[in-house]
């Protein structure tokens, strides 16, 4: 019981700060709403029994990326809102309408998924895993079965290091 | 999974319909965490860890997405000096 009123109040929370990322003027704000988001996130993690993800959230995104965003927006030092005109070839009620396409999409989804039940025949591939800690499970399977898109997810971090240091020279 | 369908619907909006292009990408993060809170509760569900671990691989691309994405912008905006992609139309004739 303790279990659905904690799930109940993390996603309020989470709902409540993505909305507030969404609409809020001041980028400032925005970002700091968001590193309240990921943490709540990473609080769900936990609940959800994966603390070894939990911790990644935290130390990746709510560390780094947001960091990085609070980088950018202090360095790009905006004087006055940018929404301060609209402009005519905006379409906002487009974008509305197609959020609520994707919303009717995923309820679609969701109902087939609840009418005609997946047969769960994920566990038949596993090798035999210890299952001493959540760490030693994800860590097992990361470096036997998913070695190759680990290293190709090394690789993709490699090239976009790469990438972002040549984007953010003067010359080129 | 109805919070992550919620927050996927909340981050697409917030892509639409702001103009700000770091609010736009800080959205696009929303989207790539409903994806993950997706994976993780499905993961819980049916006691299999690889949900997670292909959740770590959406954290570490959208990682690099965001560097990547955070570089591009401030090189355009050393030479438009405009945060509103409105305003952004290099590429129009």
């Amino acid at each position: 019981m303790g279990q659905a009123i904690a799930f109940y109040v993390i996603a309020a929370c989470i709902l409540g700060f993505a909305v507030l990322v969404v609409s809020t003027k001041d980028t400032v704000h925005s970002v700091l709403f968001l590193v309240l988001d990921f943490l709540f996130v990473a609080a769900l993690y936990v609940l959800l029994g994966a603390q070894f993800l939990a911790v990644i959230q935290v130390l990746v995104y709510a560390g780094g990326i947001v960091v990085l965003y609070l980088f950018v927006v202090m360095l790009v030092n905006l004087k006055r809102p940018p929404e301060a005109h609209q402009d005519p070839h905006r379409r906002t009620k487009l974008g509305f309408g197609l959020a609520a396409a994707v919303l009717v999409e995923l309820g679609a989804i969701a109902a087939y998924g609840y009418t005609a039940p997946a047969s769960a025949t994920l566990s038949a591939a596993s090798a035999p895993m210890p299952v001493a800690g959540n760490t030693e499970q994800v860590g097992w399977l990361l470096y036997t079965q998913y070695l190759v898109p680990f290293e190709i997810a090394s690789m993709l971090l490699l090239v976009a290091m790469i990438g972002a240091i040549i984007l953010a020279k003067r010359e080129l | 999974m109805l919070l992550s369908a919620a927050l996927f619907i909340i981050g697409v909006i917030g892509v639409m319909v702001r103009r700000n292009i770091i609010i736009i990408f800080m959205s696009i993060e929303l989207i790539l965490n409903a994806v993950n809170i997706n994976l993780v509760a499905f993961s819980n569900q049916l006691q299999n860890a690889v949900g997670q671990v292909f959740a770590i691989f959406v954290i570490a691309v959208a990682a690099a997405e965001a560097a990547v994405g955070l570089g591009i912008i401030l090189a355009f905006y050393r030479n438009k000096e405009t945060m509103n992609i409105d305003e952004m139309n290099l590429m129009k004739s």
